[in-house]
């Protein structure tokens, strides 16, 4: 009771913090549709091999993996706002106050949730001009797969902005996670065409399963059991995820 | 029994370089015994161990060694207690910059445990109790780095605790809102809190402080009421002027006069000497030094200040570290 309290207090601040100079969910997601007008053009014949036989049908599988990629990334950089409040001293100033300590890391992380739903509407209207169809229903479990790996994507950076204080290395470090964890997962590139030793390593890999989970209900194949797949290895590793890093609120901060 | 009875806190960090590791003694081993409603001084130059140790006590780091209890909570086994009744205000602040005052306060009090009806009326009352209320809806950015300073300490007792630490409320301040913020931690205490703070300026240690402890390289060296530790240095400080060339040749003379406790050359040719009565003093020691054909530019009686403390205890000026 108390962590859901406390987590929506601290969700609201950040949220309506955010609210107040909203230019950097408008920058978060520009890159996306600067992708989604540039490659648009290219997307047909790159992914004939999928089986895009027409612009719509080479949406249902670029639009998915570049969803996958936005909550992977927006998720993973969220550690360098933290690290500005860290420097200011307003989670210290959180730490003396008996405030739940897994809510300090929940309320912050669904309030990315938040700016993820709204950047990905702005992808998914955007896609629908270019002639992509989704029904409402597979939209929304979608979103469900968007969510969590946004939980998972933003502890783990809260966590790690946690311990590393330096910004330039966290950068580095972040940096060096998204890019081999978005080429395994074939967000942008399809890992169909990645030799076998490649597309085993990707079989471990949630977000793999994730992008062909939603690839699969864009495509308008709600049973497929990449979905399930998806859901479960997402929700284990938003689990282990949020455990790790809410200790890490927990622990003494220098 | 003190609300903030400390019993050997220590804590050492390691700190590496290339391949060696050093262990670095912060703070090591420092018994403290607060009562409740002191304002109690911990002074000290920077890096002497005084923000560590308002950090162990604030719950914020663990310590390594030692036992506290704070307001009857036992540091280590009682943390939510512990909480509860105290309030910490660091050094730096903690406002965000495009909150407002009005937001931060209701916050604070929300993240207590405070509810929502009960939090907004206590930040409209410490609003008017700060002098907030004109500027409650702008942006904390917005602020003078005393109306910030205010703010933070308004977040600080906003669950009213029993303690309060203040870690160097005025550092950074210009002498005008210094003022100000002494005459706020008085009010503090006249409100029946105990407030515990950090400082490096001697004065403010002096004037604001009914009790005072000086730490240096993590220990304490001192501690009392500022008159009782003045007066523990017997007598007056002469400090006289006579040329960096005779400064030496004038200390030689002056070693082993039976009026003088303490003789020390310092730098541009000032020597400081320790005496029982700087008005008997004065003239002999002029007499001593006029003999010897060494004549003075300078000569000032004074008390003993905090830093004469400071220097006795640990043979460094508080000024010059």
């Amino acid at each position: 009771m108390k962590v859901l309290h406390d987590t929506w207090l601290i969700f609201h601040r950040n949220l309506k913090l955010m609210l107040r100079s909203p230019l950097w969910v408008v920058l978060g997601v520009s890159q996306p549709v600067v992708f989604l007008l540039l490659f648009a053009p290219l997307l047909k014949p790159a992914l004939a091999t999928m089986g895009a036989h027409s612009q719509a049908q080479a949406y249902r599988i670029y639009v998915p993996g570049m969803l996958v990629a936005l909550a992977l990334a927006g998720g993973l950089y969220a550690g360098f706002d933290l690290l500005r409040e860290l420097s200011s001293g307003i989670v210290e100033r959180a730490r003396v106050t008996p405030v739940s300590r897994l809510a300090l890391l929940l309320g912050r992380a669904l309030r990315d949730v938040v700016v993820l739903v709204v950047q990905a509407a702005i992808i998914i209207v955007l896609s629908l001009l270019f002639g992509l169809t989704v029904s409402i229903p597979a939209l929304l479990i979608g979103y469900g797969i968007l969510a969590l790996i946004t939980l998972t994507s933003a502890s783990f950076s809260y966590g790690v902005a946690l311990k590393i204080k330096n910004p330039a290395v966290l950068g580095q470090l972040i940096n060096n996670v998204a890019q081999p964890l978005m080429l395994l997962s074939g967000t942008l590139l399809p890992i169909a065409l990645a030799p076998l030793w490649l597309r085993d390593t990707a079989n471990g890999n949630p977000f793999n399963w994730a992008v062909t989970g939603m690839r699969a209900l864009f495509t308008g194949h709600p049973g497929d059991p990449s979905i399930w797949k998806a859901f479960a290895m997402l929700g284990g590793l938003a689990v282990i995820t949020i455990a790790w890093s809410g200790r890490k609120f927990a622990k003494s901060v220098r | 029994m003190g609300i903030i009875e400390v019993k050997g806190l220590a804590k050492s960090y390691e700190t590496r370089s290339r391949r060696k590791t050093t262990r670095v003694d912060a703070v090591a081993g420092v018994d403290l015994d607060v009562a409740e409603g002191e304002i109690f001084g911990f002074l000290g130059p920077n890096g002497a161990g005084k923000t560590t140790t308002l950090r162990m006590l604030a719950t914020l780091i663990p310590p390594d060694a030692g036992e506290a209890t704070i307001a009857g909570a036992n540091l280590r086994s009682q943390q939510a207690k512990v909480r509860e009744a105290i309030g910490y205000i660091a050094q730096g602040g903690a406002t965000t910059d495009d909150a407002t005052a009005r937001e931060e306060l209701v916050l604070q009090a929300r993240m207590h445990g405070i509810s929502k009806a009960e939090a907004q009326r206590r930040a409209v009352a410490a609003l008017a109790a700060f002098e907030l209320t004109e500027y409650a809806d702008r942006a904390c950015k917005t602020y003078s780095g005393g109306q910030r300073r205010r703010v933070d300490i308004a977040m600080g007792i906003i669950h009213r605790p029993k303690v309060v630490f203040l870690d160097e409320p005025t550092t950074g301040l210009d002498p005008q809102s210094r003022a100000h913020m002494w005459d706020e931690v008085r009010r503090l205490r006249s409100e029946g809190m105990t407030v515990f703070l950090t400082t490096h300026y001697l004065e403010e240690a002096d004037v604001l402080c009914d009790r005072v402890a000086i730490i240096d390289g993590g220990v304490i060296v001192a501690e009392g009421t500022p008159d009782t530790l003045k007066r523990e240095i017997s007598g007056d400080i002469v400090t006289v002027g006579v040329g960096e060339d005779f400064a030496e040749k004038a200390g030689e003379v002056l070693t082993g006069q039976d009026y003088l406790t303490e003789v020390e050359v310092r730098d541009g040719g000032m020597l400081r000497l320790a005496v029982e009565d700087g008005g008997t003093a004065v003239p002999r020691v002029m007499r001593t030094l006029d003999d010897a054909g060494i004549a003075t530019s300078t000569v000032e009686v004074h008390r003993p200040t905090l830093d004469d403390v400071f220097l006795t205890k640990t043979g460094r000026s508080l000024r010059e570290s």
